[in-house]
């Protein structure tokens, strides 16, 4: 071949391969086989959810959250929740604090099987997702014990939590922690000493830490090039400082060690799970979940049979809603994939002026061009396996 | 907490006191407002100084205010995780003033301001790649602005006859609805119909 025959190539990846995580349109630049340029389109999956919070009232607003990051519902559900009570100043009872961490800790290992058992699938194990996704079932059955909803909860809402949690259900979740470390042991020992799984992951994608910072990168990512910043420990919000669990980090800021960060944290996660499941049937097994506050937080339906105050501040609780006083507030948790940040500007009235949204996953897609570059092409595919995307919430 | 941002507010404004035009603590959280002639210099300032060391960029975005002379802020939240401490920066903009481009401070504002400029058109000078990035191909018009309506303009289909997705004004099967829950009884600006005689004894 002559050397003007040889010429860079242009292929699209997704929006429907299967190892695109969703609908995510990469425009890749190619020399052979190595990456010279990432040009991620995404959008594809955008519903205006920022401008749709605008036009309801504060509690309508909740339920959107449940559609960013759909596979921790609740994750996103607790930032909103943080940001309008930063602004109101309500205080959550602990019966509460403790449900919103106990379906947390769900949420994250919910989003870590998901992300651990499928980035596996990218590199061409097929047993993992199965092990997973079964455990991920049962987890959801807890979401549905919980509010009736296998994934779209509308739970966590701000001044609490929507219900209480029957005893049972909180004993049965205590009855599944013992079992599931069972399982991160049996994924354990089919991945993390695995030959080829080493190979496809081992010194691809790292990433330094002053890159990792400057590129805007939280949670997992930060946490993989060595730096020890959790949320839940350097900001504890909730009662995350009462309990105890470990912060993993790693060494070498490459997809592996995101691997194994992510399958100590599910060990962490049931960890904390097993300590607010002692305490919600032990010291707090009796008490509110939401604040007592009756401007905020509706009368339950037996009250409402009785008290006409009652009647009168559920009808207006559910078509007005709490006005919300002027002012701007950022709250951040440490979701799964990293710190999901709300950014409310409030106006005085019952909505919203302004709901940004800072999704994870957003700031980690857009460095897919400078991790890429120079890897192979099959690398894409693992790298963006270990960034941990989810497009309900880089879209919006 | 509240002390050491107190703190970091008064180093601020004596070390940056020039790139500063106002800070202000409320909420437990820092805010300091410049204007896009020195946005750059005091967010480098944020990130090298040592005292400060504020360098994670958390987020860009923009705020629509229609009422105002300069119609836009564009609000910065960055990180520090050597002082755990977190700070807002405001620059405000008009509709055609463009904004210095702070990819060349993070490299994670790239994404950020593309989407600022997508929903609300806000330019940024010096950006290496000001396209949009949200909305679809072809989209015309900033929907998070404040005058954008809710549920747009158009509406898209595939269209079996022609064998490709077609663009077509939005019909509304239902008007939208958008109710004014402010209630009277908490004060209005105007004066209401048969009130202007409560207050004349």
């Amino acid at each position: 071949m002559n050397e003007h025959n040889v010429r860079n190539f242009n292929i699209n990846f997704g929006p429907q391969h299967p190892a695109a995580h969703g609908v995510l349109r990469l425009v890749l630049e190619l020399d052979g086989e190595i990456v010279e340029r990432v040009d991620p389109h995404i959008g594809l999956l955008h519903r205006g959810t920022e401008k749709l919070i605008e036009t309801k009232t504060y509690l309508q607003a909740v339920p959107y959250f449940d559609r960013l990051d759909y596979v921790a519902p609740m994750n996103q559900e607790h930032a909103f929740a943080l940001a309008v009570e930063k602004l109101t100043g309500t205080e959550v009872p602990i019966r509460g604090q403790l449900i919103r961490v106990l379906y947390s800790e769900i949420g994250r290992i919910l989003s870590h099987l998901l992300n651990v058992t499928t980035q596996a699938m990218d590199v061409g194990a097929l047993t993992p997702p199965l092990w997973g996704f079964e455990e991920r079932e049962k987890l959801m059955v807890f979401y549905e014990r919980a509010c009736g909803a296998r994934m779209h909860s509308a739970y966590i809402r701000p001044g609490g939590v929507h219900q209480d949690l029957p005893h049972e259900l909180v004993e049965d979740i205590g009855k599944w922690i013992d079992p599931f470390l069972k399982t991160v042991d049996d994924i354990d020992e089919l991945l993390t000493g695995n030959r080829i799984f080493k190979q496809r992951n081992v010194d691809i994608g790292v990433v330094k830490l002053e890159d990792c910072w400057a590129w805007g990168f939280s949670g997992v990512m930060v946490r993989g090039s060595g730096a020890a910043w959790d949320l839940r420990r350097s900001q504890p919000y909730e009662c995350y400082s009462d309990l105890d669990f470990d912060i993993p980090i790693g060494k070498n800021g490459d997809c592996y060690d995101r691997y194994v960060i992510r399958m100590i944290e599910m060990r962490e996660s049931a960890k904390i799970m097993r300590q607010c499941v002692n305490r919600l049937l032990g010291d707090a097994k009796v008490g509110p979940v939401s604040s007592v506050d009756g401007k905020m937080v509706p009368p339950k339906r037996g009250q409402m049979k009785r008290s006409m105050e009652a009647l009168i501040h559920h009808f207006k609780l559910y078509t007005e809603g709490y006005h919300v006083p002027a002012g701007e507030v950022y709250a951040a948790v440490e979701a799964p994939k990293g710190e999901f940040g709300v950014y409310v500007v409030a106006d005085g009235t019952n909505k919203p002026y302004r709901c940004k949204i800072r999704a994870p996953g957003y700031a980690h897609l857009q460095a897919m061009d400078f991790i890429c570059r120079g890897h192979q092409l099959a690398d894409v595919s693992a790298i963006l396996g270990s960034l941990d995307i989810v497009f309900g919430e880089v879209d919006r | 907490m509240s002390e050491a941002l107190q703190e970091l507010s008064s180093y601020i404004g004596e070390a940056a006191g020039d790139l500063v035009i106002a800070s202000d603590i409320a909420y437990g959280e820092l805010t300091l407002k410049t204007d896009g002639a020195r946005i750059l210099d005091l967010l480098t300032f944020l990130r090298d100084d040592v005292q400060c060391g504020f360098v994670n960029l958390i987020d860009v975005c923009g705020v629509d205010w229609p009422a105002r002379a300069e119609r836009f802020d564009v609000v910065y939240h960055l990180l520090s995780p050597r002082q755990n401490q977190r700070v807002r920066v405001k620059v405000a903009t008009g509709e055609d003033v463009p904004v210095p481009s702070a990819f060349s401070v993070y490299p994670g504002a790239d994404w950020f301001e593309r989407e600022a400029y997508d929903m609300y058109g806000i330019l940024f000078t010096g950006h290496p790649d000001l396209r949009r990035i949200l909305t679809d191909y072809g989209f015309e018009g900033h929907p998070l602005r404040k005058d954008f309506p809710t549920t747009g303009f158009v509406e898209v289909r595939y269209d079996d006859e022609v064998k490709r997705v077609v663009y077509e004004p939005v019909e509304l099967k239902q008007e939208f609805r958008n109710f004014d829950f402010l209630s009277p009884w908490e004060g209005t600006d105007y004066v209401l119909p048969g009130d202007e005689k409560a207050k004349t004894n």
